[in-house]
């Protein structure tokens, strides 16, 4: 039982990036704006929170200074994923070209600001936001191993976020509107909607979540920022069509996601497999490869959103 | 003054071209009022200046007589106008109501209210008689069922000035007749209807008043009851106009395509949707498969041109078997095919007409030398073929296809496919939303190639086509051929009864 509790409490550290970086792209995309720039955006909102974080540990105390460097997170990401939106949806440029483009930008920025500021690249932080067991809802049997010990408020969030996407963007008009957008803008536009704004809005969505998403991967999984988040940007965009641009497919996609990887991190500490004489770097691979062989089967019948991609030109019909 | 808009001395200029002229056009509350023109001729940049999509250059707008300025779609819609684009503007995976409420929701508490606006739509439906089925998904239902769910767009809008952007186009000729008893019916229930057309029955069947636009110049407005269809046709053209062919008797020659007993199986279902066809073609005939839309006449082509393998039968050109030959196999030895839809299959519609026009012979030696292209011989084979087939453009061989018209667009794959030489040419709905000069052209153009000995397999969904260009019709009805009927012994209500397959003759 203790290994099961184990395996999900790793398991969330690494699901619940993936899901809120893939909720931001599917914001972006059902926009109808590719967000190839995901893995970039997180890594700036790492390194700003990061960043905050250790400037100011112990002034304030654990959780707060936590949440506040989640909004910092989420702002940078917002300013970085601008960027993104401008050069495509008002340039028309090549979106991936774009992307990619903040993707090379980003830990050149971080480790050259690191390295004025601190003559060193790496940041350190002292990880204080671990709750050991949340009081009452821990001591639940069962439920309580599994999601209220050993956990960070990071997870809340990510399952707050999840249930509001699903609402936003399903049960509002301004869902609606941004789903209208992704599938059919010139339909859109022909009932009065401004599609260049509902664009900016999905994309600057996807930067505030994908930032988030850089800081609470980096908090539970290290201790401390080195400019990279490891291709998670670009596994939350596996996560993102494996789970078919649908926000619970999506959880679905990234605990699958989750769990390999926690295998392939973890194996020592799973009696079964550590029993098994099977060598480390076979573990290391299987989330790649599980990538490769889920993609393979399942975005053949691919539910991305139609206009994904193609800037919108109020002149063409 | 009863009249509820008017567009006065309207004049639009695009870069090369003036779209609209000084244009004026009044409609009336209460009525149907046409707009008729060939491709071209301006009227889309009329209705799309109306619905604030474009601005004149000059000209005013009037509603109830006062100026109104329309700066975009919302403009357009808060002084109740509404639009059924050509090209309809749904969302394919979105129901039937979120379509209908798209732009104008209401909410509750930030949450859309769908009930009532259910309760909304099925009132309006109700009441216009536009049957839907509010949470079907749009990419699920038929194309008549998609344009009421347009209709309702504007109702659901309490638009009060409808604008039909040849909305006949995409319909069979039974949901035609449905869709003007409904246009009909939102005029009784005082609706004002502009409706943009060009064809001339549609207009006698339900317009009240008409206004031709040709080559963006305002020809006039008519009562429609006051003027014969050859009278409006030839203010459209802006000459005479014969759609009666002139076609000499000729006897056909030697039989130059054969199929036997060919099957194609729908993939999904596994049912025959083309069963156990045979049919041939001899040098020097018109041989015109008819049908309703969705009888297997589609899936046919595709086995014939290679787009699809049959599962069963044979396919025989000049004698040899081609049942698995490649479809580049096939145009050499001999098929032109002008494609059902000529901006999916005919034409590659972002290279220019140049490259459109090699695309079936860019890898000949005439035109490529050890893998290169060669330019200027393309261009001068473009430029002949646009002087042999008067295909107009806005800048000739280095035009951007996707920017010309309809008819244009017809006219290059024609030229395309028919200087090649083929023995046998396959057209399929060639004159699908082309205005009557096109068509005219068109007609010309099969029968010249019919007394040069070719052998034409005509698909056409149009009885009138049918009975005018045809030397013999083969009636087919889901998937089988069911009728062999000659043009001139048969009556086009005797092939109507085949087509709706209530009748069934020997095939030879």
């Amino acid at each position: 039982m203790d290994t099961i509790y184990f395996l999900v409490q790793q398991m969330m550290y690494f699901s619940i990036p993936l899901l809120v970086v893939a909720l931001g792209g599917m914001f972006s995309e059902r926009s109808g704006v590719t967000n190839i720039a995901l893995e970039g955006i997180m890594i700036i909102g790492a390194f700003t929170g990061i960043l905050f974080i250790n400037m100011f540990q112990g002034m304030l105390p654990g959780q707060p200074i936590l949440i506040l460097a989640i909004i910092i997170a989420a702002a940078t990401g917002i300013i970085v994923s601008l960027t993104h939106a401008f050069a495509s949806i008002n340039m028309k440029a090549d979106q991936v070209i774009s992307g990619t483009a903040i993707n090379m930008f980003a830990p050149a920025f971080a480790i050259y600001v690191a390295r004025m500021i601190r003559t060193v690249q790496q940041i350190p932080f002292v990880n204080q936001f671990r709750i050991e067991k949340v009081p009452v809802l821990g001591d639940i049997p069962l439920l309580g191993g599994l999601f209220f010990r050993n956990a960070y408020i990071t997870t809340y969030l990510g399952f707050a976020i999840l249930i509001i996407s699903w609402v936003v963007l399903y049960k509002t008009r301004f869902g609606l509107r941004l789903r209208a957008c992704g599938e059919h803008p010139q339909a859109a536009d022909s009932v009065g909607i401004n599609v260049y704004k509902m664009r900016y809005i999905g994309v600057a969505i996807s930067g505030a979540l994908a930032g988030i998403g850089g800081l609470i991967f980096v908090i539970p999984t290290s201790t401390n920022f080195n400019a990279t988040v490891a291709g998670y940007g670009f596994l939350a965009l596996a996560v993102l069509i494996f789970g078919q641009w649908n926000p619970f497919k999506i959880l679905l996609a990234a605990f699958f996601f989750g769990l390999m990887k926690t295998i392939a991190s973890a194996y020592s500490g799973i009696p079964v497999l550590s029993a098994l004489d099977i060598p480390n770097e076979v573990y290391k691979m299987i989330p790649y490869i599980a990538t490769l062989i889920v993609l393979a089967f399942t975005s053949k019948n691919s539910q991305a959103p139609k206009a994904e991609g193609i800037p919108y030109d109020k002149g063409s019909r | 003054m009863d009249y509820i808009i008017e567009m006065c001395n309207i004049t639009k200029k695009f870069p090369g071209v003036i779209a609209n002229d000084d244009v004026t056009l009044r409609l009336k509350k209460g009525e149907i009022h046409a707009l008729l023109g060939e491709n071209g001729a301006g009227k889309s940049t009329l209705m799309s200046i109306l619905f604030g999509m474009y601005q004149p250059d000059q000209g005013v707008i009037k509603k109830n007589g006062e100026v109104v300025k329309i700066n975009d779609p919302n403009d357009a819609n808060r002084l109740g106008i509404g639009m059924v684009h050509q090209h309809f503007k749904l969302v394919q995976n979105f129901t039937v109501l979120e379509n209908i409420i798209l732009g104008v929701e209401t909410t509750k508490h930030g949450m859309l209210k769908m009930d009532e606006a259910r309760a909304r739509v099925l009132e309006l439906s109700e009441r216009y008689g536009l049957r839907v089925d509010p949470d079907a998904l749009i990419e699920d239902i038929t194309v008549s069922m998609q344009q009421r769910v347009e209709i309702l767009k504007m109702l659901y809008r309490s638009n009060e000035i409808l604008i039909f952007d040849e909305p006949t186009a995409v319909l069979t000729p039974q949901e035609i007749e449905e869709l003007m008893k409904i246009m009909k019916g939102l005029v009784s229930e005082g609706k004002s209807i502009l409706f943009i057309t060009h064809k001339l029955n549609e207009i006698k069947a339900v317009a009240d008043r008409c206004t031709v636009l040709r080559k963006g110049k305002c020809i006039g407005t008519v009562d429609v009851a006051s003027v014969s269809k050859e009278e409006l046709s030839e203010m459209m053209v802006g000459r005479k106009v014969d759609l009666i062919v002139e076609k000499e008797n000729k006897e056909p020659g030697k039989v130059i395509f054969e199929v036997e007993n060919l099957t194609v199986k729908d993939r999904a279902t596994g049912k025959n949707v083309v069963n156990n066809v045979s049919l041939n073609v001899r040098a020097g005939e018109i041989v015109c498969i008819a049908g309703v839309d969705g009888n297997g006449q589609s899936e046919l082509v595709y086995a014939l041109t290679g787009l699809i393998t049959p599962d069963d039968g044979k396919i025989r050109l000049n004698g040899n078997d081609i049942t698995k030959a490649s479809i580049r196999q096939r145009n050499i030895g001999g098929i032109g095919h002008i494609p059902e839809d000529r901006q999916r299959y005919g034409l590659v519609l972002d290279y220019n007409l140049a490259y459109n026009l090699v695309l079936q012979s860019y890898f000949t030696p005439r035109f490529q030398k050890h893998g290169f292209l060669k330019y200027s011989e393309i261009y001068k084979y473009a430029d002949e073929l646009i002087d042999k087939f008067d295909i107009r453009s806005g800048q000739g061989a280095r035009t951007i296809t996707r920017s010309m018209s309809g008819g244009n667009q017809q006219k290059a794959i024609i030229a395309r496919e028919i200087d090649r030489d083929p023995d046998l040419l396959i057209a399929v709905q060639p004159t699908r939303g082309l205005d009557v000069g096109a068509i005219e052209y068109i007609y010309k153009k099969l029968i010249a190639e019919r007394n040069k000995g070719r052998g034409i397999l005509l698909v056409s969904l149009e009885l009138d086509e049918v009975m005018n260009v045809s030397d013999r019709i083969l009636v087919i009805y889901e998937g089988e051929i069911v009728a062999e009927l000659d043009p001139k012994t048969t009556t086009v209500q005797e092939l109507g009864l085949y087509m709706a397959g209530s009748k069934r003759g020997i095939v030879a």
